[in-house]
């Protein structure tokens, strides 16, 4: 499959998965993350994908799993989803403190209770401390993208980090729509094989995945941080790579729209940011200067990014989908630790919820009344 | 940017029918996006369902659900009530409906053999769109259809083409 | 056969810290053999080299010597848990007090 295709999220990222050529990979199915894994498994199964499928009873036993893989020297993927990523939440700070470059795609849904199937971001916000980076795709395309740039910062020697590729449940993962579907032998140019020394190897033995006392801990921590950080660099090597063999550019750890001039921006994540594209257009259409800056990565986080786009901004309201219970958005609050412009939460999508242009006019409107505080998109403000 | 909203019956083939006019309306060259995408509500087969279908000759990029759709489609005519405050309302049905085009697509997908109306509804959409070849419904069929599928399902889609592009008098 | 062993040195600046959790073995670790309250003693002339010993050391302290064909037990690791006395059947090896000759 190369070229232009008509495909949803989840095959998007698993043509991209394919085109890393990964030796294992490990996952358990759960609603909206299923298809992906499915497609690999077909993949795997008519021999377009020459890698070890692995079958495992839980999510947790998918990271133990994929952390094997990976201390073996292999390249590793899994995906999970909502309940699944926190089954799994014992497995995330051993994986990214073992520095083990493994690439997961997590299908973003909400967590119960109510039980619920369908989109917004609580699972992979609430595991921001788990030392994964964590990026939001807002399109299929950009997915597939992910899919190959995830392994490609996530190896390098100076990152040998775990990469969490988030795509919105539903709005991404089960929205067709067109995709370019880069051909294996331009892939292959833009990701190497994987080459490590973070593995088992019985020419060069090595204590693997051990304890380290208080004497010793904080360094590692320390290291793992310092190595988090670097992905602002790598990542804009990816990019430029990327950009130079497939014409596509990417932004580094946000993407900015009409913020320059702004006085009214909407911060947010993942697939709602066109839509708040389309009404900044239509405020400016009326003369109002809104902008938006999508955030690509959570982790690292963009401080100076956001810092400098919401400089000159009169106003500025963080859009996401979760609520950390008793305080706002969890974005929210990191935004606010970044800027001193005036900022306002909203809070929508939980669940699968439609968000619509109204919504995105709305805050806009709010921003000009200079409306404060956090707000359920339509219940209001918390009290 | 048209927009069309799918009522159906899960089961019915409703967000199967989206896809293929997605992928049939982008075949027809660079310049062509759409999106595809079922409601997020409970799927059960038999419960009423919606999907929506999104074309456009620039990049989309609102996902949200469609509320003033160009076209309504119903692929079951017992949900239907009462046509679309906005567009042209499209119904399966025998009788003919105040406010709506209505094809028995039920027939039409029965004599190809098909148990399900959503392709047949959506060679009578097609008509009414007009902007999609029929080579290009062709390769939005091969794109989402098996091989074994694809055939009568072709044939259904062109039937009620015809039937429609008639005048819808049987 | 590989057994635990610590290296000379003990403090790192940071940058001679490795990338995540895969060391050369023997430089975070420390003595442990502060633990046991009784210490295994081996009698080399009970001793029929049946290995016992060796294969069910949970810290994997006991080794055979390279001069010589005999079992040793590196008193840095062992924790003096006393499976090696519970599994030798010839009762070449006894559990001895610490402090005590």
């Amino acid at each position: 499959m190369s070229g232009r295709e008509f495909v949803s999220g989840n095959e998007a990222f698993a043509a991209g998965v394919r085109l890393a050529r990964p030796k294992v990979i490990s996952a358990y199915p759960i609603t909206p993350q299923t298809v992906v894994v499915e497609r690999l498994s077909e993949m795997v199964e008519d021999g377009s994908l020459d890698a070890d499928f692995i079958h495992v009873e839980s999510e947790h036993s998918a990271l133990s799993c994929a952390m094997g893989a990976s201390a073996a020297g292999v390249r590793t993927f899994t995906a999970t989803s909502s309940q699944g990523l926190l089954y799994m939440a014992e497995c995330l700070p051993y994986a990214a403190g073992g520095r083990f470059p493994i690439v997961m795609m997590n299908a973003n849904r909400s967590i119960a209770l109510p039980w619920n199937i369908y989109g917004d971001q609580s699972d992979s916000l609430s595991q921001l401390s788990s030392g994964w980076i964590q990026a939001y795709a807002q399109d299929a395309q950009e997915a597939l993208d992910l899919a190959l740039m995830s392994f490609y910062i996530a190896e390098h020697p100076d990152v040998s980090t775990p990469y969490m590729a988030n795509l919105d449940g539903f709005h991404l993962t089960h929205t067709y729509e067109i995709v370019d579907v880069p051909d294996a032998i331009a892939a292959d140019t833009f990701l190497p094989p994987l080459r490590t020394d973070n593995k088992i190897d019985f020419t060069a033995p090595k204590n693997m995945a051990f304890s380290a006392g208080p004497g010793h801990n904080a360094a590692f921590k320390y290291r793992q941080h310092a190595a988090m950080l670097r992905v602002r660099s790598v990542a804009a090597e990816a990019e430029e790579r990327f950009a130079g063999i497939f014409g596509r550019r990417y932004t580094g750890l946000t993407e900015s729209y009409m913020t320059d001039d702004a006085d009214f921006i909407i911060v947010t994540l993942g697939a709602v940011s066109g839509l708040c594209r389309d009404a900044a257009d239509a405020m400016r259409a009326r003369g109002v200067r809104a902008g938006v800056l999508r955030i690509r990565y959570m982790r690292p986080f963009p401080g100076i990014e956001i810092s400098d786009a919401l400089r000159g901004a009169k106003a500025a309201a963080v859009l996401e989908k979760d609520i950390s219970i008793g305080k706002s958005g969890a974005v929210f609050t990191e935004v606010a630790g970044a800027t001193d412009a005036p900022l306002s939460n909203y809070i929508g999508g939980l669940g699968g919820e439609d968000i619509s242009e109204e919504d995105i006019l709305g805050i806009y409107e709010d921003l000009r009344s200079g409306r404060g505080g956090v707000h359920f998109l339509g219940i209001g403000e918390a009290e | 940017m048209t927009q069309i909203l799918w009522h159906g019956r899960g089961g019915q083939g409703a967000f199967t029918a989206a896809r293929i006019l997605g992928a049939a309306y982008v075949s027809g060259g660079d310049g062509r996006y759409a999106l595809a995408f079922p409601a997020f509500g409970p799927e059960r087969r038999g419960a009423p369902m919606r999907a929506f279908a999104k074309l456009s000759g620039a990049p989309i990029h609102a996902r949200s659900e469609i509320k003033t759709p160009d076209f309504t489609v119903f692929l079951d005519g017992t949900l239907f009530t009462e046509p679309s405050e906005t567009g042209v309302t499209l119904v399966n049905s025998p009788l003919p409906l105040r406010g709506a085009v209505t094809i028995d697509a039920g027939r039409i997908a029965a004599s190809f053999s098909i148990p399900t109306p959503n392709t047949a509804m959506l060679g009578a959409l097609a008509a009414l769109l007009g902007i999609i070849s029929p080579r290009e419904m062709e390769l939005g069929v091969a794109a989402v259809m098996p091989e074994r599928l694809r055939a009568r399902n072709t044939g259904a889609i062109r039937a009620a083409n015809e039937f429609v592009c008639k005048g819808g008098r049987p | 056969m590989i057994r635990p062993y610590l290296r000379e040195k003990g403090a790192f600046a940071i940058g001679e810290y490795p990338e995540g959790t895969a060391f050369t073995a023997g430089y975070l670790t420390s003595r442990n053999g502060g633990w046991r309250s009784e210490r295994p003693v081996i009698d080399i002339s009970k001793c029929v080299m049946c290995s016992q010993c060796y294969l069910h050391c949970p810290d994997g302290t006991i080794f055979e010597l390279e001069t010589e064909k005999r079992y040793a037990i590196d008193y840095d690791f062992c924790k003096g848990c006393g499976i090696c006395a519970k599994m030798c059947k010839p009762g070449a090896i006894t559990m001895i007090p610490e402090g005590t000759a």
